[in-house]
């Protein structure tokens, strides 16, 4: 043991030698691959993944998120707390200060005007900004002088390490966007496409869904940072490509995203040439039970909608039975190999915000049959079907057309079948699916099914905005345009109460402790959500680079400035 | 066959706008929206004012009208502005992706050089593997090399780009590792070795694609030296005594060549089209990239300009097609 210790010991000292004595732009380029390729610079007019990663590397927060998901200083000082006074004691304002002699990429200075101005921009109800929410509840961003920036909200904010902080709310620079408030943010094409930022690199070519050409910013506060003169993002192809240039070919570093098949990933593996990295967040792929009647016969208007409960699935009995039907160790097996992890939770992390819920993970086909048969559901024409009052037990079961979750329905329907359920299988385009049209019977949203599929996350490691999806008002429904979160029209008076007191609590302990409770409310005590797998991002970078650590919490790319090439 | 084609001209335009409004309707009324690629943690309020801002909440034949202003004027009076400097277009708004807030027409004329490139050199290698093949097989019918040819426009024919453009990238760049998957578009040309490169990137999508092409072309060809070569004509000058070389390139391929001239001009506006599969496959980046991107986005701004110029072009080729068949052809007369 001791002896292995060390010898890991020296082969971390021997892969971190080079970055010690690195200076900057001496190691070439760096070239990363993208599936989907970027559209935008500007995080927030677009709210693709692809295009946040990207902006990543020029924009920066004042602070950013650890792949522990702790917060660490970007352009600041310190993190304010409570305790180094900048929170204010009533939690109604957080002071943050900026670091001595910043510079933009341009050479000009970042002061606090540089931050009331990207709330600004980001909260003008005209330019359609993608990242809003993480300004809701400011009543105002003010400059206390040039390096203090002073955020009040409108009441005490438990969680106010919003905005301005991870790659999704990044500092703007003032001078550049100034043109471009509301209305004009989308016409400022040269701006959006490459913005003057504070990051590691500074863009210096680039094409629409296609490369964006970056160089060491001359200016980045790090004088030995980043080791990488150049560095290149190439979009397009598939995930499968993406994977093959970096494992098999070498032709590129870093490829995101690289989501293929378990017995893909083993042989791109063997060729030796790269790694795949996996980060977990809180992706959990679930099922979704209808509490409401998706009938087709009920008049449009009433269908799905609370006025008719679920004929089969109001029964907690039925849902429960339904979930223990599921092996979901095979599902990860088959669908995401080293990418996915077997679930129960809704909230799967981070660790101190989940529940120790593990009581779905071994299947029970047994069980779940006494328990159908408890609820009343027996096959009596003994045709294979289970039913009750002469209705039978037939489920729609949908989800988005996509190989991965064509497999899933195909086990699973195995499964419930073998329960005695009759299932029926739908495939919509994901399109159309998320596309929230509301003239459309097949949005995820209108739920015109018994169960669907999808996979859902909380984009900060504190949930508090992603549990709020459950409270009754989010129901969709014909009265809202069919547009809310609350997918299942869960709705009970206990979740909504505890809701209220999370966005009351500010001790964290507490907040975790009630995250977890809710997250019960909706799967083990309700199973109104079956959660079926947490799945990671997966992506692969050559055994060349160096410094690469994987972040589900913020930008992949949050340390890019720290990458080196391994000689 | 001035007045044909002026007429033809004439003719066009009622039918471009006609065109260009089935495009905008269909691709309106086909269900998807421009926030499907926006993440779940996006709530709808939000969403609803990123489709206000991208003005995708208008009623469609305001959308239309307009889209016809900035194609027809504001698009033009750009191009004169960066012509002559003048500020015709000042202060109108172009067409803008929704995807990536740019003017389409700045995103096309980036993806246009790229595409020529490689979709237009496919084209052009295929022809010139194409026509030898469909001579020889004709003279030689039922020959050993005919058989060949045959079977190679079989493959050629039946196998998608998808897959033999993976095998073409497992056999010459995982295995043997000639040639790059990922064609560089930011790439210039400045010297040997940046030529060298640049050819080598091409490599594979130029293979892929001309094995395609190649095939249906020398198909035609064959068949339509067939034909000739059963003439009297060919008959005449054999018995005249004139030598193979002369009865074959002279009389027969010239003749022949009538038919196949068409099909390759009707073929011109599927290179300004791009090929979908193989640029996503290599890493074009191309239009047909361009194209099946903004479809997947719901972009329909990019989507209806792309369409409206793939029909102009569409148009426009078939017109030059009739126009060449009379040249080449003196029995065809239009007047």
């Amino acid at each position: 043991m001791k002896f292995k210790t060390a010898l890991l010991g020296a082969a971390a000292a021997f892969v971190l030698a080079p970055a010690a004595y690195a200076e900057r732009g001496t190691d070439g380029e760096v070239k990363l691959t993208f599936p989907q390729a970027v559209s935008i610079m500007n995080p927030y007019l677009s709210g693709g993944t692809k295009d946040i990663y990207a902006s990543s590397m020029v924009l920066e927060p004042l602070a950013g998120l650890t792949p522990e998901g702790v917060l660490v200083p970007k352009l600041v000082t310190e993190i304010p707390t409570k305790e180094n006074g900048g929170i204010s004691e009533d939690m109604t304002s957080i002071t943050w200060k900026l670091l001595p002699d910043l510079k933009w990429s341009d050479g000009t200075a970042v002061t606090a005007d540089d931050a009331v101005f990207t709330w600004q921009y980001c909260t003008d109800p005209a330019g359609g900004c993608s990242q809003a929410t993480k300004y809701e509840g400011i009543t105002s961003v003010e400059a206390v002088d040039a390096s203090t920036i002073k955020v009040t909200f409108s009441g005490p904010k438990a969680n106010p390490y919003t905005a301005f902080v991870s790659a999704l709310a990044p500092i703007l620079q003032k001078k550049q966007f100034e043109a471009c408030l509301g209305a004009a943010a989308p016409t400022c094409t040269d701006a959006n496409n490459m913005p003057v930022g504070t990051g590691p690199f500074m863009v210096t070519g680039f094409t629409v869904n296609d490369t964006v050409s970056m160089a060491a910013n001359p200016n980045y506060r790090d004088p030995a940072k980043p080791a990488f003169a150049t560095a290149v993002i190439k979009g397009g192809g598939d995930a499968e490509g993406s994977a093959r240039v970096v494992m098999e070919t070498g032709e590129f570093d870093y490829a995101w995203n690289t989501q293929i098949p378990p017995d893909t990933q083993a042989s791109m593996t063997a060729a030796g040439k790269g790694q795949f990295v996996v980060a977990f967040g809180t992706l959990v792929e679930r099922i979704e039970m209808n509490t409401t009647d998706p009938s087709p016969d009920l008049p449009e208007g009433e269908r799905s909608t609370a006025k008719h409960p679920h004929p089969i699935l109001s029964d907690i009995k039925v849902r429960t039975a339904l979930s223990k039907a599921i092996d979901r160790s095979i599902l990860v097996e088959v669908g995401y190999g080293a990418g996915g992890k077997p679930t129960c939770n809704v909230i799967p992390g981070p660790a101190d915000w989940a529940s120790a819920n593990d009581g779905c993970l071994t299947q029970d086909m047994e069980g779940a049959k006494a328990l159908l048969d408890e609820a009343g559901w027996t096959d009596t024409d003994g045709d294979g079907i289970r039913d009750k009052d002469g209705k039978p037990l037939n489920i729609l079961y949908q989800t988005t057309v996509n190989p991965i979750r064509q497999d899933f329905q195909a086990l699973i329907k195995d499964w419930w079948t073998e329960l005695g359920v009759n299932v029926e299988l739908k495939a919509i385009d994901p399109g159309v699916f998320f596309g929230g049209d509301p003239g459309s019977p097949d949005t995820f949203q209108k739920f015109y099914a018994d169960v669907e599929m999808y996979a859902n996350n909380s984009e900060s490691p504190d949930p508090e905005s992603y549990l709020g999806q459950y409270q009754c008002k989010n129901a969709p429904r014909p009265e809202t345009q069919w547009q809310g979160e609350n997918i299942n029209r869960f709705c009970t008076p206990e979740y909504d109460a505890l809701y209220a007191t999370l966005a009351t609590t500010t001790d964290i302990a507490a907040r975790q402790d009630i995250a977890k409770k809710l997250n019960d409310m909706v799967t083990k005590d309700s199973m109104i959500v079956v959660p079926l797998v947490h799945r990671g991002t997966l992506s692969a970078h050559s055994n060349a680079l160096g410094g690469v650590q994987i972040n589900a919490w913020d930008s992949e790319l949050w340390n890019v400035a720290d990458w080196f090439r391994v000689k | 066959m001035l007045t044909f084609t002026l007429r033809r001209l004439l003719l066009a335009i009622p039918i471009l706008l006609v065109i260009s409004l089935v495009i905008f309707l269909l691709v309106d009324l086909a269900p998807g929206s421009p926030m499907s690629e926006i993440p779940l943690t996006v709530p709808p309020d939000v969403r609803q004012r990123m489709i206000e801002a991208l003005g995708a909440d208008q009623p469609v034949f305001v959308r239309y009208l307009l889209w016809l202003k900035q194609f027809f004027w504001v698009e033009p009076m750009t191009l004169v502005d960066g012509w002559f400097g003048t500020t015709f277009a000042a202060g109108e708004q172009r067409i803008l992706s929704w995807q990536s807030r740019s003017p389409v027409f700045t995103i096309i004329g980036q993806r246009i050089p790229q595409t020529l490139t490689v979709v237009g050199t496919a084209y052009l290698v295929g022809i010139l593997i194409a026509v030898p093949i469909g001579i020889y097989s004709a003279y030689r019918q039922y020959s050993v090399f005919d058989q060949a040819g045959t079977l190679f426009a079989m493959i050629g024919f039946s196998v998608p780009t998808f897959f033999s453009g993976t095998l073409f990238i497992i056999i010459f760049a995982v295995w043997l590792g000639w040639f790059p998957t990922k064609y560089d578009t930011t790439l210039v040309v400045t010297d040997w070795d940046s030529f060298v490169q640049r050819i080598r990137q091409m490599a594979l999508p130029v293979m892929t694609l001309g094995l395609a092409n190649a095939a249906a072309i020398s198909r035609y060809m064959r068949s339509s030296m067939l034909d000739n070569m059963a003439m009297d004509y060919v008959r005449t000058a054999r018995a005249k005594g004139m030598s193979e070389r002369v009865v074959v390139l002279r009389h027969v391929l010239r003749n022949s060549l009538i038919p196949v001239v068409t099909v390759i001009a009707l073929g011109i506006p599927s290179i300004f089209g791009g090929a979908i599969i193989t640029e996503n496959l290599f890493g074009v980046n191309g239009i047909g990239a361009a194209l099946i991107g903004a479809i997947h986005a719901n972009d329909i701004p990019m989507v209806q300009t792309l369409a409206f110029i793939f029909a102009v072009l569409i148009v426009l080729f078939n017109l030059i097609a009739d126009i060449i068949y009379g040249l080449l052809d003196p029995r065809i007369r239009y007047d």
